[in-house]
């Protein structure tokens, strides 16, 4: 007889661990975002939107999300529908796409700081090339749009792997048949990829999308080293209050605001994304 | 059974042995805002303090959360903290909460280093009592590649600089080269606020806070913006000005000495040294004096003044200074076979504070925590005015309304070169 007991003796040790470090900090952080001086008030929100670099920063992480996730997910998406056609070597190759992923958030935005600093590798071939006479700076507050596509492909380059991972977990549980059957009836490929692959994988992709979106909102470390004070986004904001200003109530506020809109963004998905009772195996 | 007592004997001898030792070796806990930088650090604890017989724990810690500390320690009743080292500014916000002790024996004993009577009168913080001990000293500087001492302007003196000949070396600079070769700290932990609150605004205005919407302010910050025309826009990337100085990127910088030192020392050749410039008001410069004080409830307090002597020895200062850019405090005389890049940076520390003309700045005096947001509002003055080139006077209107709030909750009475006030330092 199962002891009725024991599942939840099981979790307990997560449930535990998780509401010490993410619960108590959570609404501590909700008490510090809505504290002044020790009493109720929302001056710190009211620091927080008048602040020169907080309509900066929303826009700068929103643009950043809605260029680099789409990107991600596209490139993902071809990446597993290539390796699925790999006879041979594709263990390899699946090890190779994944290596930024073993990399650090931080080690990845020092790799493409290197290459386009001023005397960076970008320069130097472009110098040798003779497409340029002089350092060109791409990562200043003069070039916005260069320092912008800048931190979007480091943001690529780092997490595409991520995306890669769930879509070819996903990609691997499809049952042959559909395509099979798909193929049969006189489908093109294409066709097989819109109509039988992708619905069937529609919850790896919510998966993906979640866990990218609400990461890429939290990007911090390659956009710090890349951007620094050029390029202000929500955490690197969140930072600045607590670290330079000393100020953690308006660094809760920004906390705040980002779980607000990673929590939108994750609803959104689920709604969006959720597979039909029908289809539900 | 006899057994039994007598391994719990032996155990407990060897437990003994085993702590006598550790407990007669515990070390002072040294906490310091200043030598912050993992490089400094290390110098300090192999080099600065090798010939120090006791044991030092050296922690160094962010400027606000020292004060922090000192006040929790002392809240809680349990002190760690045996010394603490920081910039007059930084430990004067403990002076009214009772935590540094008087070190007037101190004083009275080390009498014969000789130190700045200046210096050591900033020590009293305007109390009757010592309750800080000056320890090293430094300030800003400028640094030029000697290739760009051909367009200086006609007539200029280096030693002499105002910000208008500043601004057209600059022009000349950039008309001979096509590259904008000035250069300013203004990275994300670069010292860019130090230049206003010390540099600018006084050399403008003769003050920092009291004048800060003034007509000499938005004066200031008009030519400032034009001025910034010709500095590099790598400018908001530097945080340490001595990486593009050893690159070529910036001809001519500003900075902290001990963030210009590697060039100086790496390349002493390449390079010269010389005062901020200076403004219709004189030239403003600030001194940075780091002292040392004991807390209240020090655990030891004798390791904490045998620290202090050593600290102040004529052969330690002179070590500070040769590494960590630090210069002495006291009367010791710098060796003559001192290497050239360290001599190229003591005679900039030495021109700077013998100006004619020089306003000397303190670093901001009792903002305790509150310390960043007042950077902070003179470096929003500068996103505003300079990068992004909104009209002066409406940026000083508002970030001068910010800044009279921050004194008015902050109480904090009036710094050099600000005329002495009764309450909070006002705007005017």
């Amino acid at each position: 007889m199962p002891i009725r007991w024991l599942p939840y003796a099981l979790i307990a040790p997560a449930a535990l661990f998780l509401g010490v470090l993410f619960v108590i900090p959570l609404v501590q952080t909700g008490a510090l975002a809505f504290q002044v001086h020790d009493a109720w008030a929302l001056g710190n929100f009211t620091r927080m939107t008048g602040d020169l670099n907080f309509a900066d920063a929303l826009r700068n992480s929103f643009q950043l999300v809605l260029v680099a996730v789409p990107v991600q997910l596209c490139l993902a998406m071809g990446m597993a529908m290539m390796l699925r056609h790999l006879q041979r070597g594709r263990a390899i190759v699946l090890w190779v796409w994944s290596i930024p992923l073993g990399i650090s958030d931080l080690a990845a935005g020092l790799v493409w700081l290197t290459i386009l600093t001023d005397q960076g590798y970008l320069n130097s071939v472009l110098f040798h090339l003779g497409v340029i006479a002089a350092p060109e700076g791409w990562l200043t507050y003069e070039t916005p749009f260069a320092l912008f596509m800048a931190v979007a492909i480091a943001e690529i380059w780092r997490a595409t792997a991520i995306v890669l991972l769930i879509l070819v977990a996903g990609v691997q549980m499809l049952p042959k048949e559909y395509g099979e059957a798909a193929a049969v009836f006189g489908a093109s490929p294409w066709q097989a990829f819109t109509k039988v692959t992708l619905p069937l994988l529609r919850p790896s992709i919510q998966s993906a999308l979640i866990l990218r979106t609400v990461l890429a909102f939290e990007a911090f470390a390659v956009v710090m080293a890349l951007g620094g004070r050029n390029f202000p986004v929500l955490v690197s904001e969140a930072y600045a209050w607590k670290h330079f200003n000393q100020d953690t109530g308006v660094a809760a506020a920004y906390a705040l605001v980002i779980m607000a809109i990673s929590v939108a963004a994750t609803l959104v998905f689920l709604r969006l994304l959720r597979t039909p009772v029908e289809q539900q195996t | 059974m006899t057994k039994h007592p007598r391994t719990l004997l032996i155990v407990s001898a060897a437990l003994l042995a085993l702590a006598a030792p550790v407990r007669a070796q515990q070390s002072t806990v040294f906490l310091s805002s200043q030598l912050r930088p993992v490089e400094s650090a290390q110098i300090m604890r192999t080099q600065i303090l090798k010939g120090y017989a006791g044991k030092v724990e050296f922690v160094p810690e962010q400027p606000a959360e020292l004060v922090v500390r000192l006040q929790a320690e002392k809240q809680a009743g349990k002190s760690t903290i045996s010394l603490v080292a920081g910039v007059h500014g930084e430990l004067q916000p403990l002076v009214p909460a009772g935590i540094l002790t008087p070190l007037d024996d101190v004083a009275a004993t080390l009498k014969a280093r000789g130190f700045a009577p200046e210096l050591l009168a900033l020590g009293k913080f305007g109390t009757d009592h010592q309750l800080m001990i000056p320890w090293m000293q430094a300030t800003y500087v400028m640094v030029a590649n000697k290739k760009a001492l051909p367009y200086l302007p006609a007539g200029a003196d280096i030693n002499a600089l105002t910000y208008a000949q500043l601004a057209d070396w600059g022009a000349a600079l950039q008309k001979a080269t096509g590259k904008r070769l000035l250069g300013f700290p203004a990275g994300p932990t670069g010292l860019m606020h130090r230049f206003f609150e010390g540099f600018l605004l006084p050399s403008y205005t003769g003050g920092v806070v009291t004048t800060f919407k003034s007509p000499e302010a938005i004066v200031a910050w008009t030519e400032f913006a034009a001025l910034w025309k010709f500095v590099t826009p790598n400018s908001t990337n530097i945080n340490f000005m001595q990486e593009p100085l050893l690159t070529g990127d910036v001809w001519v910088g500003f900075d902290h000495i001990a963030r210009v030192i590697d060039a100086l020392t790496k390349q002493p050749n390449d390079f010269v040294t010389f005062p901020a410039p200076a403004g219709p008001k004189g030239r403003g410069w600030m001194p940075v004096l780091v002292g040392l004080s004991i807390p209240t409830g020090a655990p030891d307090v004798a390791g904490a003044k045998a620290l202090i002597d050593h600290l102040t020895l004529p052969a330690t200062q002179i070590i500070t200074a040769s590494t960590v850019g630090f210069f002495p405090v006291t009367s010791a005389a710098l060796p003559p076979d001192l290497s050239p890049g360290m001599t190229l940076a003591v005679s900039a520390v030495q021109k700077t504070g013998a100006a004619k003309d020089g306003i000397a700045t303190l670093l901001p005096v009792g903002l305790g925590a509150k310390s960043g947001e007042f950077d902070k509002i003179f470096l929003d003055t500068f996103q505003r005015v300079v990068l992004r080139g909104e009209k002066p006077d409406a940026v000083l209107a508002r970030q001068g309304a910010a800044l009279q709030a921050l004194m008015a909750e902050t109480g904090a009475p009036c710094w050099r070169p600000d005329p002495v006030s009764a309450g909070a330092c006002q705007v005017k």
